[in-house]
């Protein structure tokens, strides 16, 4: 199972406490692991990618394993940790409050 | 015995504020949807527990929710919101071309008939309707594509479509006011609109008087009279008798013609109320006392309405949504300020007092009368 790590907002409005654990079928990228989440929580659609281009929203990052995905291309395959469950994948509103 | 609903959107949340028909004492029920921006919440005529809300915030984006129980529990609905068919351009603040871009739902407006039927005014400007409940959204796109839509700008909070008129008499006819385009007007249902701007003028943009361009900040008619509308200009408030066809200045004797709501009594069809505010650079009232003005004569004779309000060192604003009426006799007025008091004034004006006072900035307010 894939571990995602919402921000606190889309926790709320997915009702969900704590990590989410997702199914992913093949391969394991941004896109596919952001399909599913979308496909089991409704409520997220839109919310972490422009419904329009598809592209992710710029106040929202994607980090696993200490290093920031949200540049790398959502088809490249997330790290073998995310992957095989041992590390979640971290949704983040980026640091622009206060 | 009747009771009322307010339904407040503020930058950090919802709020329902309700009372019985003396409206002296308040329940408050909130944050719904804590930390998110609400522009409108708004309650459908055909089904008065059916309330739906735009909840939007620059890290997630837009969300709609829907209430089937006067508020008491929500659902979020579709969110998709994609311009029908290329997106074009229109004027950005240095006047170049920008291309369409959504950015939020600024007005929710239920149909008068059907509780599934809602219009969404969209920024970047463009009307969007649903008649499944939320759940879809197509665009009204002859709006948008307007041959003077490459030259419609945005105003200091964008360019959104901020009011949305239902005439309830008149199926396809509807009006709607974007900042900085004007008044449009269609009368088959969406598919082709008019501006309706004749007799503004603004200073600001080229030609004074031209069809488009115009800071409509808020335009408002009487249920009963939807012929004759009233309009809250960036400068000048402004009247009309025709459905927009023409306009007449009727700022008369306010102590500034700038401001943001315009709202009409419940049942005196010439009775209007605005918040006059010191000036666009401002965005507080004159001499920090917080005045409404009410006209008995449907513009032109104003009377300022200070009795609860604070009338010294108030500098909060009232946004253009953020102003609504009840329908119990006497008329109930209410409107809500960017230092997050909401204030009512259960005799048409005549005596103010907070309901809240320290809710975040208030950006929208409507009024249901409950049986």
């Amino acid at each position: 199972m894939i571990r995602v790590v919402l921000p606190a907002h889309l926790r709320t409005l997915a009702r969900v406490d704590g990590e989410v654990r997702l199914a992913v079928t093949g391969q394991v990228t941004q896109r596919a692991v952001l399909d599913a989440l979308e496909a089991a929580y409704p409520a997220l659609r839109g919310t972490m990618r422009d419904q329009a281009t598809g592209r992710r929203r710029p106040f929202l990052r994607v980090f696993a394993c200490e290093q920031d995905l949200s540049h790398d291309s959502p088809d490249a395959p997330l790290p073998e940790a995310v992957a095989a469950g041992a590390e979640p994948l971290l949704i983040v509103g980026a640091m622009a409050g206060g | 015995m009747s009771s009322v609903r307010v339904l407040v959107g503020t930058r950090k949340g919802a709020f329902i504020l309700t009372a019985d028909g003396r409206r002296d004492r308040w329940d408050v029920s909130g944050p719904h949807f804590g930390g998110w921006e609400i522009y409108h919440v708004k309650a459908s005529p055909a089904d008065p527990s059916r309330l739906y809300a735009s909840q939007s915030s620059s890290w997630f984006g837009q969300v709609v929710q829907r209430s089937s129980d006067g508020g008491r529990t929500w659902e979020a609905v579709g969110n998709k919101f994609v311009y029908d068919g290329p997106t074009g351009t229109h004027q950005w603040y240095d006047g170049t071309p920008h291309p369409w871009e959504f950015a939020r739902v600024w007005h929710l407006e239920p149909s008068w008939h059907d509780p599934d039927t809602v219009y969404a005014g969209a920024e970047d400007a463009a009307l969007f309707r649903t008649t499944d409940g939320g759940q879809t959204w197509q665009e009204l796109p002859g709006l948008r594509t307007h041959p003077s839509g490459s030259v419609w700008q945005p105003g200091a909070g964008g360019m959104c479509l901020h009011t949305i008129l239902l005439d309830p008499r008149e199926a396809g006819r509807m009006f709607v006011a974007i900042s900085a385009a004007g008044v449009f007007r269609t009368d088959d249902g969406g598919q082709t609109w008019r501006p309706m701007n004749r007799g503004l003028t603004s200073e600001g943009i080229p030609d004074p008087t031209a069809e488009v361009g115009h800071c409509v900040h808020r335009i408002a008619m009487h249920r009963s009279r939807p012929g004759v509308l009233f309009m809250q200009k960036h400068w000048d408030v402004m009247r009309s008798d025709d459905a927009g066809e023409s306009w007449r200045e009727v700022s008369g004797n306010l102590p500034t013609d700038f401001g943001f709501p315009i709202d009409v009594h419940a049942h005196e069809p010439e009775t209007i109320y605005v918040v006059p505010i010191t000036s666009d650079s401002h965005h507080y009232p004159p001499d920090g006392r917080l005045r409404v003005y009410r006209s008995r004569t449907g513009g032109g004779e104003w009377e300022a309405l200070t009795e609860g309000l604070p009338q010294r060192h108030c500098y909060v604003n009232v946004l253009r949504d953020a102003m609504a009426v009840d329908a119990l006799d006497p008329c109930g007025v209410y409107f809500g300020t960017s230092g997050g008091q909401v204030y009512v004034s259960p005799d048409a004006g005549d005596h103010w007092t907070p309901i809240v006072r320290d809710l975040p900035a208030v950006v929208s307010v409507e009024v249901q009368t409950l049986p």
